[in-house]
């Protein structure tokens, strides 16, 4: 096999990889411009997301004295970590060349890493607000990856397969009908997903309130280029759970591996349009709650373990074990 | 036993409540509520020294604090002797009192914060989540009034009285406006009485808007905030269409008001009043029927009502925790005893009660301006100054509760004045609610009581 057979489909990879990494501040900006739309107020241009970018890789960044080499290493690890579990999500084709190279475990072993890294980052400087945050950060992580696991269970239990493209493929095939499962299994999704991203009712994005901040109080100490490569990778993590959910949940319109550029076209407009949806969707919810006490959290976050468990267990029983 | 320590005595045994507590060179004042009146009770101490009363009543504790930082007296016995107002005063560095235990760590917040607010100090002690102890850290915007007032001419003192807080610029002008005329002797026509109360109505109307939004908004419910900013701005900007400015600064002045409200003036506001009524019923119905905030409000930085009576605590604090208590009526001022309003009273004493208050509070407050603009007299708006030596003090309910002057005229100037915030009872309260509760819901609690710090700090 020569290199040529390679090289269309690295391509269309890097194409995908770079699609992520530019789209991700668009939907961050998509969001925060319906939610102000919600809320009668003109709300920023949508590009605004990428001007903030833009700027903080042009200011001088103010590191603590007391900070470590992970201070200042974390940030871009976590955008590293990110940006490839961002990868490996199937966008607007499945069977790219990456999401044969990791699976659904994987992604989630990825943010998991990311994680860990910002929470390490919170404690390092040593204050106040930063110890809050990783302490209330790991303690939302801790209840919502064993659902995210269980939820993975449930899907390649139904698909057969934890790779992604494959569930894709198969969600698309149309044999598994409508299932009770599946249906369990995405509101648990959406739980997970909420809690992951720090939405309300489990994190305020926009609160300015330093005590009641979960992911904002572990990054009150960066500026500058790591503050914006923080901000980067969590666009990039809100982009990629958009993707999980409809990768998963609603595939439809997805380019398969090998076919005309047509075929892309269309799945990337389809891609397009269903990110557009949900960002609008999240918007509405975000309006329409308050955010939960701290240790409510931990309730939600059992409900989703317990759904994706009935799911799980609704499809033994249908199955007759 | 003197006539300062029999009053301590009454004050600790909870017949009478503190109104305030100030010093000036060579003499004490205490300003006392008994038997529905206001009363009024000098100690002169040549020698700097006083005894404490925070020693048998606990709410004239950071009040005789202040009292040393200002005037350099040294009150005998009080329990806390650390500076108050004056962070410079002392040769130590200030020592936050000692929290000991297991697993106890320090959180700390301010002066500066992330929001536009101003500035306070808090210093958090947690079990985990939980708040074993707050203290509170105030005096970041001391500026030194009293000083300022003393010596000043009467316009000049009155612009400042005006300046304590911005939020309560009409209260704090009023009160001072009635102190002096109680000094001179000066009675002001009927028509400016009724657009001072006018004024401080719609002055509780915007605050109290803007203050249900600010408030669901900490619970991250941004709508409601949108929504009550919006008619907040509405009310503002007829305000400055019918009386020149947005917060109505320096509207009122000692012997009436500076500007009349013209008859196109009287129909904006009633305009106004009716279309706010209708707006914010629905706004109402909505905090009351959206759960996830309920869940966030119900049960949340409780303070006890016995606190609440031993502290004296004005406005919705107060009357939240089972106060039943307003200085529009009693002692009353003109011309409230001819409009007909009624004061909402709750005892849950939460955050919810807080918000519950205030809802109401705004429906009676849009029935008073109605009323107002209803009965408005004709007449002058100024009376003629009538210039002698004298003293005067009165008491006002501002959005906050009740704002305390007290002061000294010697013909044209103020010789001495002394101006007292409601959040000095309502500040160590919120120390008090917090307590049990955890860390992330400190900024809710905070914002339910809303405490002035320029007002306090003076």
């Amino acid at each position: 096999m020569s290199a040529l057979h390679f090289l269309p489909p690295l391509l269309l990879q890097g194409a995908q990889m770079a699609l992520v990494l530019l789209a991700a501040p668009l939907l961050t900006g998509w969001v925060r411009k319906v939610k102000a739309r919600l809320l009668r107020r003109r709300g920023p241009p949508l590009l605004q997301p990428y001007r903030d970018l833009l700027r903080l890789f042009g200011k001088e960044a103010v590191i603590a004295e007391n900070a470590s080499w992970l201070f200042r290493t974390a940030p871009y690890l976590i955008f590293a970590f990110t940006w490839v579990a961002a990868a490996l999500v199937p966008s607007f084709a499945t069977g790219l060349m990456f999401s044969w190279t990791g699976d659904l475990i994987a992604i989630i072993a990825l943010l998991g890493a990311a994680r860990f890294l910002l929470a390490l980052a919170g404690l390092d400087i040593g204050t106040g607000f930063g110890g809050i945050g990783a302490s209330r950060e790991v303690m939302i992580a801790a209840l919502a990856e064993p659902a995210m696991l269980m939820i993975v269970v449930t899907l390649a239990l139904i698909a057969g397969a934890t790779q992604l493209s494959t569930i894709a493929t198969f969600m698309l095939s149309g044999v598994q009908g409508l299932r009770v499962s599946l249906a369990l299994a995405l509101v648990a999704f959406v739980i997970v997903a909420l809690a992951e991203n720090a939405r309300i009712p489990v994190d305020n994005p926009a609160t300015h309130l330093e005590l009641t901040m979960v992911h904002e109080a572990m990054v009150l100490e960066y500026s500058a280029r790591h503050l914006a490569m923080i901000e980067l990778a969590a666009a990039l993590k809100l982009l990629l759970t958009c993707s999980l959910l409809i990768c998963i949940f609603f595939p439809f319109g997805m380019a398969n591996a090998g076919d005309a550029a047509r075929g892309y076209a269309l799945g990337l407009l389809a891609y397009g349009g269903k990110l557009a949806l949900v960002g609008a969707i999240l918007a509405v919810f975000e309006t329409a709650i308050a955010k939960m006490r701290v240790f409510r959290v931990p309730g939600l976050l059992g409900a989703a373990l317990m759904l994706s468990l009935l799911g799980l267990l609704l499809l033994y029983i249908s199955r007759g074990f | 036993m003197s006539a300062w320590e029999a009053a301590g005595a009454r004050l600790a045994a909870g017949e009478a409540s503190l109104v305030s507590l100030w010093a000036e060179p060579g003499a004490v004042h205490l300003a006392l509520f008994e038997k529905g009146e206001l009363g009024h009770l000098a100690h002169d101490c040549p020698t700097g020294r006083f005894p404490s009363l925070a020693r048998v009543h606990p709410p004239a504790l950071r009040l005789e604090r202040a009292a040393q930082d200002l005037c350099g007296f040294i009150a005998e016995g009080l329990p806390d002797p650390r500076p108050w107002l004056i962070h410079g005063a002392a040769a130590t560095p200030y020592r936050f009192l000692p929290v000991e235990g297991e697993n106890l760590h320090e959180i700390a917040v301010g002066p500066v914060h992330a929001g536009i607010i101003e500035p306070g100090h808090f210093r958090f002690t947690c079990d985990g989540e939980t708040v074993v102890r707050v203290e509170e850290r105030l005096g970041y915007v001391h500026r030194g009034v009293e000083t300022l007032m003393a010596g000043a001419a009467l316009p000049l003192a009155a612009q400042r009285a005006g300046r304590m807080s911005g939020d309560s610029t009409v209260a704090y002008a009023l009160a001072f406006a009635l102190a002096a005329e109680q000094a001179s002797g000066t009675a002001p026509p009927a028509r400016a009485v009724w657009l001072r109360a006018l004024m401080a109505e719609i002055e509780r109307l915007a605050n109290h808007l803007g203050d249900v939004g600010a408030i669901c908004n900490d619970a991250a419910f941004a709508l409601m905030h949108a929504h009550c900013a919006i008619l907040r701005e509405r009310v503002l900007r007829a305000s400055a269409a019918c009386f020149g400015h947005r917060l109505m600064m320096d509207g009122v002045v000692p012997g009436g008001v500076a500007r009349d409200l013209s008859p196109a003036g009287v129909a904006l506001l009633a305009g106004l009043a009716h279309e706010i009524r209708a707006a914010f019923a629905p706004l109402a119905r909505l905090y009351d029927m959206t759960a996830s905030l309920q869940d966030r409000t119900v049960g949340t930085g409780i303070l006890h009502p016995d606190l609440a009576r031993q502290f004296a605590a004005g406005g919705y604090v107060g009357r939240a925790s089972g106060r039943d208590f307003d200085a529009r009526r009693t002692p009353g001022y003109p011309p409230y005893e001819q409009l007909a309003f009624t004061v909402p009273v709750l005892r849950e004493g939460d955050v919810n009660a807080r918000i519950m208050i205030r809802i109401r509070e705004i429906g009676e407050t849009l029935g008073l301006i109605e009323q107002i603009l209803a009965r408005l007299p004709e007449g002058p708006i100024c009376a003629a100054w009538r210039q002698t030596r004298g003293e005067g003090m009165a008491l006002v309910e501002g959005f906050r509760g009740d704002v305390f002057v007290w002061l000294r005229l010697e013909g044209e100037t103020v010789a001495r004045c002394h101006l007292r915030d409601p959040s000095w009872f309502q500040w160590p309260l919120l120390e008090a609610a917090i307590k049990g509760n955890i860390i992330a819901d400190f900024p809710l609690c905070n914002k339910s009581f809303n405490c002035a710090y320029a007002g306090h700090d003076r």
